[in-house]
C-alpha cells in the first residue's frame, strides 16, 4: 500500500515537473531536463546492484548503448513501433545481456565482476563498430519525427515525459525493493556474504535478479536516445562519461537508500548541464571526477549520510 | 600458400614481440592487484602519462624517450607512494576497500584521462628515436625495431624486477605481505611500509610501459582503456602476481591479437583481448598455472 503511495505521489511530483517545464516554455529546458532525467534512471538502476549488494558495475556505457542500438535496429526492420515498445524490447535485451554476465562471472570475487564488466563494454563497442548493418563505426542517423504522438507539443517534449516516466518506474522499483525481502537480502549480501551464504540467503540468484534488473533498466534509458541525438555513433554510445557518472551519482548521493542517487543525479546532471553551457564540457566531466574521488574519500555516506545519523 | 605462411611467420614474431611489452604494461598490475589485492584500475592511465612525460622529453628536450623514463622513475615513484598513501588512510583502514576503493580509481583514471585532454588535446602523439624507422630482415620474417627495442626493454624491467623480489628483503617482504599481511606484523615488519613500497615500484614501471607504448604506437589519451582489458586479461591469465605467468600469459595474448588483426583485420583485435578475459574468469578464474 505504501508503495502505491509512494508511486501517486512521484506522479504528483512529475506532473508538477512537466508542468513547469512547460511554463518556462524553452526547448532547451527539455533537451537539458530530458538527460538529468536520463541519468536519474541509470543512477537508481546502477545503485539496484551497486548499492544495495555490492557490486561494482563499470559497464553501464554497454547496456545503455545496447538499448540505443536495439531502437536503431529497430527503427531500421520494423517502421512503426512506438516508443515505449521499442524501450521494452530494449529493456528485455539488456536484461538478458545482465542475466548471462551475472551468471558468467558473479559466483567470482566482487572485484572480477567489476573488471568484467568494463570488459563487457569494450566487446561490446568492437561487435557494433564492426557491424554495418547499424552503420559500424561511421554511425547511425535517425530522423526524429516533428511532433509528439499523444499531445501537441515537439517530440522533445515526447520524450522527456517518457524519460520522466521511466524514471518514476525506475525509482519506484529502488524503493520498493529497499523495504521488501529481496532488500533485506541485498544487503545481506553486500555487507558479508559468506555469512548471508550460510544463514541461507540464496545469493547467486539474489544478484542475478540485481544484474537483470539494473540492467534492463538501463537498457529502457538507453533506448530513446537515437531520437534524442538523431545521430548515433559507437564512440557516443560507449562514452564512458555514462560510466563515470553513473558511479558518481549514487556514490555522491549516498547509497543506501533509493534517494541517494536521486538527490545525486539531479545535483551533479544539472551541474554538469550548467557548466556544459558556462564552462566546456571537458571541463565539466574533470568536475565529475573530482567530486567523485572527494566524496569517496571525505563522505563515505554520501550527501545523504549528512542528515541520517 | 607461400604467402600466407609469410604471413602467419611474421604475425606469429611480431605477436611475441608485442606480448613481450604487453607485460610490462601488465607488471605494474601484477604487482598491486595480485600481490597487494589493490584493484588498480587507473594503471593505463599513468602508463599514458608516463608516454606523456617522454613525449615531453623526447620532442621539447630531444632526450631519448627510454633513458628519459628511466630518469624519470623516482618521480613515478613517488607518486605511486603518495597515491598509495591517501588510499591507506581513506579505505583500507577504514575496511571498505572494495566499492569506494574501486570507485576513487576509477575517479583517478578520469581525472588523469580528462586532464591530459585539457592540457595535450586529443591529437596523436608520437616520439623521435634512431629505432623508431629501421626493421631487421632474416629471410620472410621482419624484425621491426619499433617492436625489438620495446621488447628487450620491457624483459630487462620484468628481470630486474624478479630479482629485487627473490634477493632483496624488501622484495621478499612484499611477497609475504601477499601471502599473509597478519604474519608479517607478528615478524615485526610494517605492512603498510612494504605494501607503500611495492604500490610505489608498480606506479614506476608505468613510466618506462608508458616510454615504450609511444615508442610502438602513437598515443592520445583514451587509448588507456583500450589497455584496461588487455591488463586484466593478462593478469587473471597469468595466475595474479606471478611475473612468469605474466609474460606467458601476454606473449599468448600478444599472438592471438596480432592472428586476429592480420587475418580479421584490425578493428577486430580489441575484443579478443576482452574475450580471453571473460573465458578466464568464466572457466578458470585461477589463471592458466594457477592452482584451483
Amino acid at each position: 500500500m505504501r508503495n502505491v503511495r509512494f508511486t501517486v505521489l512521484a506522479l504528483l511530483v512529475a506532473a508538477a515537473t512537466f508542468a513547469a517545464a512547460r511554463l518556462i516554455d524553452n526547448a532547451y529546458v527539455f533537451f537539458a531536463g530530458y538527460v538529468v532525467l536520463q541519468y536519474i534512471v541509470l543512477a537508481t538502476a546502477w545503485n539496484i546492484l551497486g548499492g544495495y549488494t555490492g557490486y561494482v558495475n563499470f559497464g553501464t556505457a554497454a547496456f545503455f548503448a545496447l538499448g540505443a542500438y536495439t531502437t536503431v535496429v529497430l527503427h531500421k526492420t520494423v517502421l512503426v513501433l512506438p516508443l515505449p515498445a521499442m524501450m521494452l524490447v530494449g529493456g528485455v535485451i539488456s536484461g538478458v545481456i545482465g542475466l548471462g554476465m551475472g551468471y558468467l562471472t558473479l559466483r567470482l570475487r566482487g572485484t572480477f565482476f567489476s573488471i568484467a564488466t568494463l570488459a563487457m563494454a569494450v566487446v561490446a563497442q568492437t561487435l557494433i563498430t564492426n557491424w554495418n548493418f547499424v552503420g559500424g563505426s561511421r554511425g547511425a542517423y535517425i530522423i526524429r519525427p516533428s511532433d509528439s504522438p499523444i499531445f501537441s507539443g515537439d517530440y522533445i517534449q515526447y520524450l522527456f515525459v517518457v524519460m520522466l516516466l521511466l524514471s518514476v518506474i525506475s525509482v519506484s522499483i529502488a524503493r520498493a525493493i529497499q523495504h521488501s525481502r529481496l532488500g533485506y537480502g541485498f544487503s545481506a549480501i553486500r555487507d558479508d556474504e559468506l555469512a548471508a551464504e550460510a544463514s541461507g540467503v540464496p545469493t547467486l540468484k539474489l544478484k542475478l535478479i540485481a544484474t537483470t534488473l539494473s540492467g534492463g533498466l538501463m537498457g529502457m534509458a538507453g533506448a530513446p536516445l537515437p531520437y534524442y541525438v538523431t545521430y548515433l555513433d559507437p564512440a557516443s554510445g560507449f562514452s564512458l562519461s555514462y560510466a563515470v557518472n553513473t558511479i558518481a551519482m549514487p556514490l555522491i548521493g549516498g547509497t543506501a537508500t533509493w534517494l541517494g542517487p536521486v538527490i545525486g543525479a539531479v545535483l551533479l546532471g544539472t551541474l554538469q548541464q550548467v557548466a556544459t553551457v558556462t564552462i566546456s564540457s571537458a571541463l565539466s566531466l574533470l568536475l565529475v571526477g573530482l567530486l567523485l574521488v572527494g566524496f569517496v574519500i571525505a563522505a563515505p555516506k554520501g550527501i545523504v549520510g549528512w542528515f541520517t545519523r | 600458400m607461400d604467402l600466407s605462411l609469410d604471413l602467419l611467420g611474421n604475425a606469429l614474431v611480431s605477436g611475441l614481440l608485442l606480448g613481450g611489452f604487453y607485460a610490462a604494461v601488465t607488471i605494474g598490475v601484477s604487482i598491486s592487484f595480485g600481490m597487494l589485492d589493490i584493484v588498480n584500475i587507473a594503471h593505463p592511465a599513468f602508463i599514458i602519462l608516463g608516454s606523456y612525460t617522454a613525449y615531453i622529453a623526447n620532442s621539447v628536450f630531444g632526450f631519448d624517450p627510454i633513458l628519459a623514463s628511466i630518469v624519470l622513475l623516482p618521480a613515478f615513484y613517488l607518486l605511486g607512494v603518495a597515491m598509495y598513501h591517501v588510499y591507506d588512510v581513506s579505505f583500507e583502514r577504514r575496511g571498505d576497500a572494495s566499492i569506494r576503493g574501486l570507485a576513487f580509481f576509477f575517479g583517478i583514471l578520469f581525472i588523469t584521462e580528462v586532464t591530459l585532454v585539457l592540457v595535450f588535446g586529443v591529437d596523436y602523439r608520437l616520439v623521435d628515436a634512431p629505432y623508431v624507422g629501421p626493421s631487421l630482415h632474416f629471410g620472410v620474417i621482419d624484425l621491426p625495431l619499433r617492436l625489438l627495442v620495446p621488447f628487450l626493454v620491457s624483459m630487462a624491467l620484468i628481470g630486474s624486477l624478479q630479482l629485487f623480489m627473490s634477493y632483496t628483503f624488501i622484495g621478499r617482504a612484499i611477497q609475504a605481505v601477499a601471502q599473509d599481511p597478519m604474519a608479517l606484523r607478528l615478524m615485526a615488519a610494517n605492512p603498510s611500509r612494504i605494501k607503500r613500497i611495492a604500490f610505489g615500484l608498480s606506479i614506476a614501471s608505468a613510466s618506462i610501459a608508458g616510454a615504450i607504448l609511444i615508442i610502438i604506437q602513437p598515443v592520445e589519451p583514451s587509448i588507456a582503456r583500450d589497455y584496461i582489458g588487455r591488463i586484466f586479461a593478462i593478469c587473471v591469465m597469468g595466475g595474479l602476481g606471478s611475473f612468469s605467468g605474466t609474460v606467458v600469459a601476454a606473449m599468448i595474448l600478444g599472438v592471438m591479437e596480432s592472428l586476429t588483426s592480420t587475418f580479421y583485420g584490425p578493428s577486430w583485435s580489441p575484443a579478443v583481448a576482452f574475450g580471453f578475459l571473460l573465458i578466464t574468469l568464466a572457466v578458470r578464474p585461477s589463471g592458466l598455472f594457477g592452482r584451483s
